[in-house]
């Protein structure tokens, strides 16, 4: 059967679930969840930023230079 | 290192001369869809990777997660929906179909899902109004409420005149890699550039290595300035007043939605995917009429900690003359009566009837671009 559940649980320590909760008061954040959401999106966001360049080919990389130097783009 | 493609990967869904030819000698035996302009500049941008990481028009559920929730079901950050309405044609889940324009085949769909959705739900999520007078709810209350989702395949594109002037993500990618350029921010517009346009550009390119200009292609209202009269504003802009090597124009055909804060995310996504590291956001980006406040498409970047390029905000600029130079509300202490704004629709008038603004606004050699042209803008809707 599919998992349609758009949320699940996690576990964290209860004093640092505390210390979360005074800290996002009176900030835009209506909950731990929401906070540690955000936290949790913006370290991923910032290992795949580390990974690896994407890089073409040579010949295609050839290619589009010859392009980019015909419309003037580079010298 | 120039920003990773939205997804992680940049889709090209292009076809090869040969499969192109044999789709074009088997064309009889596919079903056939004509789509309107717009929906085909959209499948040249899924299939070019603009905007990456979509494959095709989405389905249902990721129409329902995007409403909701301004994410992929992969929890990638996205807020258009891209959307293929059902408008003719007898097929059904599974087959492929050929989508047309003017009769001209543009792509191949390999039809995934036929599916209902409530456009008044899409209207009010994405344009946060359900009035018919907003130009993206007229369009989509205009077409079918019946969506095709699936993979796509460019067959052909549509014409372009300025197709030297239209990069694509692996070009422009190269060529921020040639110049030597880590961090660029895309610049949207659709105007020639006046002084406050520059002064944000100028502003931006003060922490980055390069500046993208990126004019947006698409449908014209009577009164806006012609492609060509933007194209050759910019290139001289550039030659008085910028570094050499500081600033590239490369245009993006794209159709318009005119949904404010989501859409200004989707503008950052696009630009991220040519490789831009960071993007303008101005007062009222992508607004239309009063359907959004001035700076909400600022705020609605907060809810994007991963999104992978960083928004610029630019508050309005005016010239203060008590200051003498251009300033906003944050840095000038003056009064109204000092300031004088900008205006794209003044200048316009005064281009209209042969004065020539006042160097503040715009530069002459900028003004004598536009006098050159016979008839800088556009007289009927195009």
């Amino acid at each position: 059967m599919a998992d349609d559940k758009k949320y699940t649980t996690v576990s964290i320590p209860k004093p640092l679930y505390d210390k979360i909760k005074e800290l996002i008061k009176d900030t835009g954040f209506t909950s731990v969840s929401d906070y540690v959401t955000y936290v949790l999106r913006e370290i991923i966001a910032s290992i795949e930023e580390e990974e690896k360049e994407e890089v073409f080919s040579k010949e295609e990389e050839e290619k589009i230079k010859a392009r980019l130097r015909a419309l003037g783009y580079i010298d | 290192m120039v920003a990773k493609p939205h997804g992680g990967r940049l889709v090209r869904l292009v076809s090869s001369e040969k499969t192109k030819e044999r789709i074009l000698s088997e064309q009889n035996e596919y079903p056939r869809m004509e789509v309107p302009e717009d929906i085909a500049v959209d499948l040249e941008n899924i299939a070019w990777g603009v905007y990456s990481p979509l494959r095709g028009p989405h389905n249902s559920e990721e129409l329902s997660s995007i409403l909701d929730t301004m994410r992929l079901p992969d929890d990638t950050p996205w807020t258009i929906p891209i959307l293929l309405p059902k408008f003719e044609g007898d097929f059904s889940e599974g087959d492929a179909v050929l989508l047309t324009h003017k009769g001209r085949i543009v792509a191949r769909i390999t039809v995934e899902e036929i599916y209902d959705f409530d456009r008044k739900e899409i209207a009010q999520k994405v344009f946060r109004t359900t009035d018919p007078k907003h130009p993206g709810v007229k369009r989509l209350f205009e077409r079918p409420g019946i969506y095709v989702s699936g993979d796509i395949l460019l067959i052909e594109e549509l014409p372009n005149p300025f197709a030297n002037y239209t990069l694509k993500p692996h070009e422009t990618r190269v060529l921020f890699k040639e110049k030597g350029w880590k961090t660029i921010v895309g610049f949207q517009t659709r105007n020639v550039p006046h002084l406050g346009h520059e002064y944000v550009q100028k502003s931006a390119l003060t922490f980055v290595d390069g500046l993208l200009i990126s004019p947006v292609l698409g449908k014209k209202k009577p009164g806006d300035y012609r492609d060509e009269v933007i194209l050759k504003a910019y290139q001289t802009l550039f030659e008085h007043y910028y570094p050499k090597n500081t600033a590239v124009l490369s245009f993006l055909r794209y159709p318009m939605r005119y949904a404010g804060p989501r859409e200004a995310v989707h503008h950052a996504i696009m630009r991220k995917n040519l490789g831009c590291t960071h993007f303008a956001v101005g007062r009222d980006h992508a607004g239309v009429g009063n359907y959004y406040r001035p700076y909400d498409a600022h705020e609605i970047f907060n809810e994007f900690p991963d999104l992978g390029i960083t928004p610029l905000f630019f508050r309005e600029f005016f010239y203060c003359k008590k200051c003498g130079g251009i300033v906003n509300e944050k840095i000038c202490p003056h009064g109204e009566e000092h300031r004088v704004r900008f205006s794209g629709t003044k200048i316009r008038e005064m281009i209209r009837r042969g004065e020539k603004p006042p160097e503040f606004f715009l530069r002459s050699e900028v003004f004598d671009v536009v006098k050159s042209f016979e008839n800088p803008f556009v007289e009927v809707e195009e």
